[in-house]
């Protein structure tokens, strides 16, 4: 199947107020087969925002692509014209962020909100954009739709809200959603309503699906496959539930065991989790490195001096570590 | 021994104006009653509309409640005078999720751990940056952050810092309001323990309010399910998760995030 998104040694840096160089993204190569839902999992630091916002090419002003591709359905998004990338955001990619109650306008009915992203890709005449705006609200709302597409934003829940920026998000019926931690400011059963929500959409429009989290347990059961993003690095990559079952990469498996499970024996109540070492290092890691090594339990000495390689163990699964070199 | 805390039958009803027809009535607050043990952590679950926030309000004397009681030693708290509130605020310390919007933007880590005790005025200059720095390693911070601004630290190391300008007054009672909420996963893990390290070093007692069950049943002693101003159930951690007797305490258990969820997920319909 011809991948409808390829992401090709993306590097991309910002530029502090001091002069300092950030590498955010350190050569991340990846494609997006078309239907799946794909899931990123990333820590602050990891990059994982920025490249949510290089998928759609928004780079802020400070930033600097040093090098790399975004090719959506064959297109480099990072070389086309300005109004040829309007013309594709929001209404072939759209980007769903994590705060519902600050991306609405607070003084317009949601409909309306929701009827402006159609205006501004126009996508039909009056009757056409009010026949589209009903519809979206049908699938996100049923029954409700109605009242709902009067509401204010004020009078909605969090999980209403977030529903409302999911319907400006597929209004105009894009191919590909890419979703930067939609569910982190819901309650647990929202949190569960809106990831159903999200299958549903998915199933019923054939969208392919990126969702980045920092929490592994959201994409259990619902990412096809998973990508583990660390430094600005890619360090696993595979099957979902080969990835979550038996993760491969020292940082993933520090992550998922630093996690307190409901299943946790009566006495580690109470005890310490193993929680990963130190901090992530919040400045550049040194090039020709292991972005990991300094937190690493099964570091070596070629981890400080090497950048890692992919390893491609069974089943389509990689990882990027000297522990599986020759293997 | 008593209890550090106890509380009794409190209530607290918001009232919201409407654009048209009578006032409508919230019931934040509807007969919460519990107590907590000294050096024991009573983590309170429940969504957002449960009551948790402003029985933490309640608790650190920043709002009162319509009636009931709050017994914190040997003090019923709502009877106090303003001489003994002021002791009791000392002793009832508050960390909320987002640290970072309690901080003066333009203090240095040092000054805003001096801040409290400068606010009481009984301590030379030096002895309280004698008592900040110890906090600070205490609280796993290095003294090289010192001189950073809250802006350079990190979501967990804000989180730390906030830990650490509470400690600075010795509270008895700590009450963390979604404190881990907002952190990454494997902060959280790092946060958490430093927690536990304090209670078992310090003697600390935490009221541990959050809607993440997982992290509840980890930390607490006993948890309180909330929904709706009351407490729905009470139990050990053990219990409460694998014998849950109430549909809301049922409801919180299938919405956590299993990493080994076997399954699909099914949308709900």
């Amino acid at each position: 199947m011809v991948p409808i998104l390829e992401v090709r040694d993306l590097q991309v840096a910002y530029r502090s107020r001091s002069g300092d160089l950030f590498r955010a993204l350190e050569g991340v190569s990846f494609y997006v087969e078309p239907g799946e839902v794909l899931g990123i999992l990333g820590e602050s630091g990891s990059g994982k925002s920025t490249l949510a916002v290089s998928l759609l090419g928004l780079f802020p002003r400070n930033s600097i692509v040093a090098k790399g591709a975004v090719l959506f359905q064959g297109r480099d998004l990072l070389k086309i014209e300005p109004e040829q990338l309007q013309a594709i955001r929001g209404k072939s990619i759209s980007l769903i962020f994590q705060e519902p109650s600050v991306s609405l306008h607070p003084t317009m009915r949601v409909g309306r909100q929701v009827r402006q992203v159609l205006v501004a890709h126009r996508m039909g005449d009056r009757g056409e954009l009010d026949r589209r705006t009903s519809e979206v609200f049908e699938t996100l709302f049923g029954q409700d739709a109605e009242r709902i597409v009067r509401s204010y934003p004020h009078q909605l829940s969090g999980g209403q809200r977030q529903r409302v920026l999911i319907a400006q998000a597929i209004a105009c019926r894009p191919s590909v959603l890419v979703a930067d931690e939609p569910t982190a400011s819901l309650d647990p059963t929202t949190q569960m309503e809106i990831l159903g929500v999200f299958r549903e959409l998915q199933k019923s429009l054939g969208l392919t699906m990126i969702f980045i989290t920092h929490n592994p347990a959201l994409l259990s059961g619902f990412a096809d496959r998973l990508l583990v993003l660390y430094g600005g690095r890619i360090v696993e990559l595979g099957p979902a539930t080969g990835v979550l079952a038996s993760p491969k990469h020292p940082y993933t498996q520090a992550l998922f065991r630093s996690i307190p499970s409901l299943d946790e024996a009566h006495d580690a109540r109470k005890r310490n989790l193993p929680a990963i070492p130190r901090d992530s290092n919040l400045s550049s890691p040194p090039r020709s490195s292991c972005p990991f090594e300094p937190r690493c339990p099964e570091r070596m000495e070629i981890c400080k001096s090497e950048d890692p390689r992919f390893v491609n163990l069974s089943d389509s699964h990689v990882v990027s570590c000297f522990k599986y070199e020759g293997q | 021994m008593p209890p550090l805390i106890e509380v009794e039958n409190l209530a607290k009803t918001y009232y919201r104006r409407r654009l048209a027809g009578p006032r409508e009535e919230v019931r934040a607050l509807d007969g919460v009653s519990f107590s907590i043990s000294r050096g024991t952590t009573l983590a309170i679950v429940g969504e957002s509309g449960s009551g948790k926030s402003t029985l933490a309000l309640c608790l650190a004397c920043l709002e009162r409640p319509a009636s009931g009681c709050i017994r914190f030693g040997e003090k019923d708290i709502l009877q106090a005078g303003e001489k003994d509130l002021r002791a009791i605020r000392r002793n009832i310390q508050l960390i909320f999720q987002d640290p970072g919007s309690s901080f003066n933007p333009r203090w240095k880590v040092l000054e805003i751990l001096i801040e409290p005790l400068a606010l009481q005025g009984n301590f030379s200059r030096d002895e309280m940056r004698l008592r900040a720095r110890a906090l600070l390693e205490q609280v796993g911070l290095s003294s090289s952050m010192e001189e950073k601004l809250p802006s350079e630290l990190s979501g967990g190391q804000r989180q730390r810092l906030a830990i650490a300008r509470t400690l600075m007054l010795e509270p008895k009672l700590l009450i963390l309001d979604e404190a881990l909420s907002a952190l990454d996963c494997s902060v959280q893990a790092q946060i958490a323990n430093l927690l536990v390290e304090l209670q078992s070093s310090l003697g600390m007692t935490y009221l541990f309010i959050t809607h993440d069950l997982a992290m509840a049943a980890h930390l607490a002693d006993e948890i309180a399910v909330m929904s709706k101003g009351r407490i729905v159930e009470q139990g050990e951690p053990d219990r409460i998760l694998r014998q849950p007797e109430n549909g809301v305490t049922r409801e919180l258990l299938a919405a956590v995030p299993r990493l080994d969820f076997a399954g699909t997920r099914v949308p709900e319909s």
